[in-house]
């Protein structure tokens, strides 16, 4: 059986005379289990010669393919074509990966990709004498980065990045998954530099918890995951005096006084009163929800019960 | 149809006119909410207890549901926070039964055991799938005509997808454009409806969240929308409340109202906008307001 397939690739040809981006529709017949790249392959082979696309291992195991598909980042080879069509007939929206720069077409630029890699110091860094063999791990002490190891490196992540978006600067969730890759190895003897390193501006805490990189990643690395676990592991080491960080510590606070969220407590516990810049730019919309009478309660009773609460907190928190 | 009422923090603290206008709604759908067994339940956590620690924030969901369990009553929540953490922590559980049997034995001193029965479910998703889009079109009595309304979702209600129950509820895909149609207004699609308010960003990096805001925001208006609605009170307080701050920053007006999913409902219902506490909000619901009194 065969589908008949409209494809509205976005694109971009750097050697116009004026270059800009314009759609360009396909009409193609397709076998009825064909994957997104069979369709973009049999387009440039049979319609478009100059229609440009990354790919190579058509298993998704290279990473070359990442783009966008009605505007959620995926592995074109092993996204398939009957999936991603819209019940209502348009066209398959096609688009280049997000957040990094066009090159040709469906093709983007990694550099910035690879250097923010490249910052997180992908690489074991031991300590002590050099062992005859190989550096070894117990077996058990891996399996929690088996996941991250699997990554492929197709920026997909990245591309759907909602902080990137706003951020440059930001190291994006594949550096810090491949960051945590190296924070978790028993072999790897500066944890508690890196760990530093990235809860610097652009690190750990500037992740907005979006879940974008979770729910795009073709490989299950969760790299929002593994930032929160960075996290954890960042204020166990001591580094809690960043905002996110005491963000977090007031927040755990707040819940184990009061059950709930003290929403007017917890800026405040985050700066600190003293933190003269910060209340001061508190104050408009302090002001601005007095006037409309939005003002959380300012003596929130604790929820009943609360001393079975403080107790599970005493509980869980003294198993780590 | 009975639930045991979760509310979360935000609904009876920054937010009480989610809460006045859920309480408005669920009377005429026809819902009846038992805030009883949610008495003692504590915060899910919202994602910030979890990046310090995962497990304490299982623990604390896992109680409330038991509460839930031993009400023998369907959970319901109203913030897309709520639902998202609880629906993760609901997952794992699933997941991993010797896992929910080590958290058991925390909640033992209390008397709670949680047996993994309990599914929440935001009011938007109940709308469709319990309640049903049919009861809602009969509810309303001054259709939001000529309204034009953009989605905005939040994070947790639509991500990580098989956290969500998608795969089983297709539907949940879309069920805030289905509310919108169902009250009679015009659904704004932008790019923006799934992606990242900035909420939780903005007591450590403003300036992103701001950003956040002002494109969400921008977007919907040059799409042609009158307001935001949102089913997740966190995105409403950075949307509404930091939308000031995010047209200083890119040094134009937006004005864009974001109006609670309820509010939205009960608009269509006829109930008084007081009633709904539409005057609660720090970008005015006015204009709104006075367009729909207006409207033919």
């Amino acid at each position: 059986m065969t589908m008949d397939v409209t494809l509205n690739v976005k694109r971009y040809n750097p050697d116009a005379a004026k270059p800009a981006s314009y759609n360009q529709e396909y009409r193609i017949d397709l076998e009825d289990g064909s994957s997104l790249l069979d369709g973009l392959i049999k387009v440039r082979e049979e319609m478009d010669g100059t229609l440009a696309l990354r790919c190579s291992c058509r298993s998704a195991i290279c990473g070359s393919c990442a783009m966008r598909v009605n505007g959620r980042a995926v592995l074109a080879c092993n996204t398939k074509m009957k999936d991603v069509m819209p019940k209502d007939g348009s066209p398959v929206k096609v688009e280049p990966a997000g957040n990094m720069g066009v090159v040709k077409d469906l093709i983007v630029n990694f550099d910035v990709f690879w250097g923010k890699i490249k910052a997180v110091k992908p690489w074991l860094q031991p300590e002590g004498p050099v062992p005859q063999g190989e550096y070894l791990a117990p077996n058990e002490a891996m399996l929690h980065l088996a996941g991250v190891m699997g990554c492929i490196m197709c920026g997909a992540c990245v591309s759907d990045c909602t902080v990137l978006e706003v951020d440059k600067n930001f190291l994006g969730p594949a550096a810090l998954a491949k960051a945590y890759r190296f924070v978790g190895d028993p072999r790897d003897a500066h944890e508690k530099d890196r760990l530093k390193d990235l809860t610097k501006y652009g690190g750990m805490w500037d992740c907005t918890r979006c879940m974008q990189c979770v729910q795009v990643c073709p490989k299950g690395v969760d790299p929002m995951g593994r930032i929160m676990k960075m996290r954890d592991k960042a204020l166990a080491a001591g580094y809690n005096n960043t905002y996110g960080a005491r963000h977090a510590l007031a927040f755990t606070d707040l819940v184990r006084h009061g059950g709930h969220l003290d929403e007017l407590r917890l800026p405040i516990k985050t700066f600190g009163i003293f933190n003269v810049k910060e209340m001061l730019k508190l104050a408009p919309i302090g002001m601005r929800s007095q006037m409309v009478g939005k003002v959380p309660p300012l003596f929130p009773k604790p929820i009943p019960g609360i001393q079975n609460v403080r107790r599970i907190f005493e509980k869980v928190e003294a198993k780590r | 149809m009975k639930y045991a009422f979760y509310p979360g923090c935000v609904a009876r603290g920054a937010a009480p006119e989610l809460f006045a206008s859920t309480i408005e709604v669920a009377r005429r759908l026809g819902i009846e909410l038992d805030y009883e067994p949610m008495r003692g339940a504590s915060c899910t956590g919202a994602g910030v207890l979890q990046e310090k620690n995962q497990r304490l924030g299982d623990t604390l969901n896992a109680r409330t549901f038991a509460m839930a369990e031993k009400a023998g009553l369907p959970l319901m929540v109203i913030c897309s926070t709520c639902q998202g953490v609880m629906s993760q922590a609901s997952k794992r559980f699933k997941d991993d039964p010797a896992y929910l049997a080590e958290i058991n034995k925390d909640l033992a001193e209390e008397g709670l055991q949680y047996k993994g029965t309990v599914e929440p479910k935001h009011l938007l998703w109940a709308i469709i799938e319990d309640i049903g889009i049919d009861k809602l079109k009969a509810q309303v009595v001054k259709p939001l005509k000529g309204m034009k309304l953009a989605p905005f979702y939040g994070c947790y209600i639509v991500r990580p997808s098989a956290a969500l129950g998608f795969a089983e509820h297709p539907e949940r895909e879309d069920s805030l454009e289905q509310v919108i149609k169902a009250v009679g207004a015009e659904v704004v699609d932008f790019r923006g409806k799934t992606l990242c308010c900035g909420f939780p960003i903005l007591t450590i990096n403003q300036n992103n969240a701001l950003k956040m805001v002002a494109n969400h925001t921008l977007e919907a208006k040059g799409n042609g929308a009158d307001a935001m609605v949102t089913p997740c009170p966190l995105c409403h307080l950075n949307l509404d409340g930091y939308q000031p701050a995010a047209a200083g920053l890119r040094k134009q007006p937006i004005d864009m109202p974001i109006i609670h999913l309820p509010q939205m409902l009960g608009m269509a219902m006829g109930i008084e906008p007081k009633a709904l506490k539409l005057n609660k909000h720090l970008v005015s619901t006015k204009k709104l307001l006075s367009d729909l009194v207006l409207a033919p």
